[in-house]
Parts: structure tokens; C-alpha cells; sequence
């Protein structure tokens, strides 16, 4: 069974957020990672670029397949995990820890369209059948 | 209903991921479709690759069914001995591609793909009303793969001292039957290695034995990443009845001689060689970090535009790499579109890996 911390919001796309005050962490969750397998690249946003809510902003690629990332919020990239081109596999080893995306500097506090684990451990139960 | 195979569950208790390939249920990997790659190249894995069809051609006429229907020339096998050899239309288009072993005088045995059982089936037996020969189709077996630098060492937790020697004695591309074995010196990884066809009740015994021999269990995820880095083509990806095998890299396996034996497709291949061949297959090694899909469009500058064929990730170079079918006066290098950008690959002549090692010849 696929971790879903309770402390972490999700978006139906598979992608998890958590708050450090102002700033938003951006990762993709336990089930994509699994659904995807091995990890071997990715591409990620530009620093202090703008993201729509709901934007393709960064690939992960697996050996069997490659997967657009949404991002979840609107904001401005201000951080991205640089470690991820060097070992992709930090995605697949830690997906809410080492192998998080990108941070973001919401416009808004609003988050409030998220998912919380609960939920999205419905919506992952509900796309098993 | 998905077909199983006779190993479904011990492929459910090795933790497998199964998936829908061809209509069968089978293992996509265990865990970790790299880490199972790379004990093939490094060390030893075990395929269940029962889903693959055997098709046993006996009979008086035997052989001069398999003379016309081959491109390959069955006259060139003697018993214990096989080929890989693709089976064409008469455009020269490829219907399947094949290993055939001889058995003994008038038995043959054929393993074709799955994915083409159906089609297969018919076209052998079409072909088959003229002569004198039964086709019969073995789903009685089960076929295991066993391949990696140490499967040799290994096989002894397997054998008894007469049968190891003679599986150790094997030439490539020759067989032995012992007892309900039937045991090949062949596979489709680029590593050393045997294919064993046994009855299918014996096979979970076998799979047992060859894990506790410390034979690790891969999927059919490594089993393509392992296939692409030895060069070797899958059909309905690399090549389909829409082409030839000089379009696909495949010349070596057409037998010209002698010029007398008439075989399907024959006179396609020859107005082709003739008038020259206007695509081929290369492989392509992207130099930028990326993986390489299928169907991506490649750009040969000032020639014309190809498409990849299989694309991935080759875990042994650590780089995108692909099977290409491009225009035949491609350079040594082009671009490959990947979603929507162009990035710069190196054409190579396949493979790209071989018995483990970086073996890439660039193309002149």
C-alpha cells in the first residue's frame, strides 16, 4: 500500500503540496511514483518563473513512460530540487522527502481546492477499478 | 479473462507487477525494472516467457515447406541446430520474426511472438496444405529464459554433472534435449545465456530451483531496456508487414543462395535490392540528457525526416537511446523532436551494448 501523509495536501493529478509558512513544496506522490516505476529524468520549471494553477510545469520520466507534473497553486517558482537531474531515483526512494520538485511563493493563500489525504486516498482507491 | 501462465503465481508471490501484454497476464518487474536490467547485465535473471507460441512442424515434407516459407534456408540447420529467420509476404513485408530449431530429420520447432499467435497460426497453415506435414501448436510448454554473465556458474545448483557439461558444451544457437528439457543457447538480451522449453507442469519446479540458484526474477520491462541496448528489433514496433528486413536491419538473416530456392517474398526483396533500399534502421543515442520515445519524429538536415521505432532509457550507458527507421543517406548525426523542441543524437549501427560492455560503432 502506497503512503498518503495526513499532513500534506494532493491534487487530483497526482502531485503533493506542503506549507512551510509561505512557501509551498511541490512533489508528486507515492502511488505516481509507483505507477511510473524506475525514474530516469526530469525536467523541472524555471526559477522565478510564473505557474497557473493547474499548468504542465515539469516531466517525469520512467523507462516505461514520461508524465507531465500540474502544478497545484499559482505562483512563482522559487526554488527547484537540482538534485533530481543528477538522480532522478531520489522521486522513486523518497517521494515526500528527498525527491520533492519545486517550492513555490503562492499568490494567494488559497489552497483551499486541494485535497486533503483522506480524499485523495478515495480518488486513487476509485481509479483501482 | 487474460491467459496466465502456468508461473502466475509464483510470479504473484515474487511480488510481481503484472500487466496486460498481449492478452497474457504477465510481469512488467518485481520491484525495480533497472535493478533487474542490470543483474542481467551483471549477474544472472530468469524470464517466464511461456507466452510466446511453439509451433512444431513434423512430417515427410517438413523441410521443404519451412525452404519456401523462410527467408532464411532451413538446408543450412542440421539437428540440435536453430536460426533466427523472419517469415515475409510476397511484397517482402515481414509477417513475424522467428527462431527455428532442428529437432531431427522432418521435426522442426518454431517459437514466433505472441502478440501474432492468431495470424501466425493461419499463415503457417495456409501454407502448410500443399505438403506433407503436421503444424501442431505446443501449448502444452512453458519456456524460461535464463541470461547474464553468471548464469554458466550457476547452473550447476541446476544439473547433474553429464547434462551440465553438455548445456555448458552448447554452441551459440544450438540445442540439447535432456530428459523433458529442451535446452537452446539463445536470447534476447545480448548476454549469455539459455532458453528452456519444458512441459508446462515441470516449470514451477524449474523456476524454484533457478531462484534458489540466486537467478534473479525480471519482467518484461528489462527484458525490452536489455533488447534495445543489444539492437535486437521487436516486431510490431521495429518492423511490421509494411516493411522489409532490408529496410530493418535484417539483411544477414536472408539466405540468397542458392539462387534456385524460392521463397515468399523473394521477388520483392530482389526489385528492392536492385533499386536500392530508401529507409533503414539505425540506432540513435541521444547526447543530451532525455529519454527517447516512440514515435518521435528525427530530422536528418537537408535528407528528410524518420521516426523512432522503440525509444528508452538505457540504463547500462545511462543515456536516451532508440531504434530509428530514417532515410538511408542519414549522416552520423540528426535531431530528434522531443515534445516539441529538437535535440541533437549520434547514429549508430546497433547494437549499442554488448555482453555487458558500451560497444557502439558509429556509422560511416
Amino acid at each position: 500500500m502506497n503512503s498518503v501523509p495526513k499532513f500534506l495536501q494532493y491534487s487530483k493529478t497526482h502531485e503533493w503540496v506542503r506549507r512551510d509558512e509561505d512557501i509551498l513544496t511541490v512533489g508528486i506522490t507515492d502511488h505516481a511514483q509507483t505507477m511510473l516505476g524506475d525514474l530516469v529524468y526530469v525536467e523541472l520549471p524555471e526559477p522565478e518563473s510564473n505557474l497557473e494553477s493547474g499548468q504542465e510545469c515539469a516531466v517525469v520520466e520512467s523507462v516505461k513512460a514520461a508524465a507531465d507534473v500540474y502544478s497545484p497553486v499559482s505562483g512563482e517558482v522559487v526554488e527547484i530540487n537540482e538534485a533530481l537531474f543528477e538522480t532522478p531515483q531520489l522521486i522513486n526512494d523518497d517521494p515526500y522527502g528527498k525527491g520533492w520538485l519545486f517550492r513555490v511563493r503562492p499568490y494567494e493563500n488559497e489552497t483551499a481546492h486541494l485535497l486533503n489525504s483522506e480524499q485523495y486516498s478515495k480518488q486513487v482507491a476509485s481509479e483501482a477499478h | 479473462m487474460n491467459k496466465k501462465t502456468t508461473l502466475y503465481l509464483s510470479h504473484l508471490a515474487a511480488n510481481a507487477k503484472m500487466i496486460d501484454f498481449a492478452g497474457w497476464e504477465m510481469p512488467l518487474h518485481y520491484g525495480s525494472q533497472v535493478q533487474e536490467h542490470h543483474y542481467v547485465r551483471q549477474d544472472a535473471g530468469v524470464f517466464d516467457v511461456s507466452h510466446m507460441t511453439v509451433v512444431d512442424v513434423t512430417g515427410q515434407e517438413a523441410a521443404v515447406y519451412l525452404r519456401y516459407l523462410l527467408a532464411n534456408n532451413v538446408d543450412r540447420l542440421a539437428s540440435g541446430k536453430a536460426f533466427y529467420t523472419c517469415m515475409l509476404n510476397n511484397q517482402g513485408g515481414i509477417v513475424d520474426d522467428l527462431i527455428v530449431y532442428q529437432i531431427s530429420d522432418n521435426f522442426y520447432r518454431l517459437v514466433v511472438n505472441s502478440a501474432t499467435r492468431d495470424k501466425d497460426w493461419v499463415w503457417l497453415n495456409e501454407h502448410a496444405k500443399k505438403y506433407s506435414l503436421t503444424l501442431t501448436e505446443r501449448t502444452d510448454f512453458a519456456i524460461l529464459a535464463i541470461q547474464g554473465p553468471q548464469v554458466r556458474n550457476k547452473l550447476s545448483a541446476l544439473f547433474n554433472a553429464a547434462d551440465l557439461q553438455a548445456i555448458l558444451d552448447l554452441k551459440r544457437f544450438h540445442a540439447v534435449t535432456i530428459g523433458p528439457l529442451f535446452v537452446a543457447r539463445t536470447g534476447y538480451t545480448g548476454e549469455e545465456g539459455f532458453e528452456i522449453i519444458l512441459p508446462a507442469e515441470a516449470a514451477t519446479a524449474l523456476w524454484e530451483k533457478i531462484i534458489a540458484a540466486k537467478i534473479h526474477p525480471c519482467g518484461l520491462g528489462a527484458r525490452d531496456t536489455l533488447r534495445l541496448e543489444a539492437g535486437l528489433n521487436l516486431y510490431g514496433a521495429d518492423m511490421d508487414e509494411t516493411v522489409t528486413p532490408l529496410e530493418s536491419n535484417l539483411s544477414w538473416t536472408i539466405a540468397w543462395e542458392p539462387k534456385e530456392r524460392d521463397f515468399i517474398g523473394r521477388q520483392a526483396l530482389e526489385k528492392q535490392q536492385q533499386s536500392g533500399v530508401q529507409h533503414c534502421l539505425v540506432g540513435l543515442i541521444l547526447l543530451e540528457q532525455g529519454v527517447l520515445r516512440n514515435h518521435q519524429k528525427v530530422i536528418v538536415e537537408g535528407v528528410g525526416e524518420g521516426e523512432i521505432t522503440s525509444g528508452s532509457f538505457s540504463p547500462t550507458l545511462n543515456k536516451g537511446i532508440a531504434l530509428a527507421r530514417v532515410p538511408a543517406a542519414i549522416g552520423t548525426e540528426c535531431w530528434v523532436e522531443i515534445r516539441g523542441k529538437q535535440h541533437r543524437a549520434k547514429v549508430i549501427k546497433p547494437p549499442f551494448v554488448r555482453q555487458g560492455k558500451n560497444d557502439t560503432v558509429a556509422i560511416a
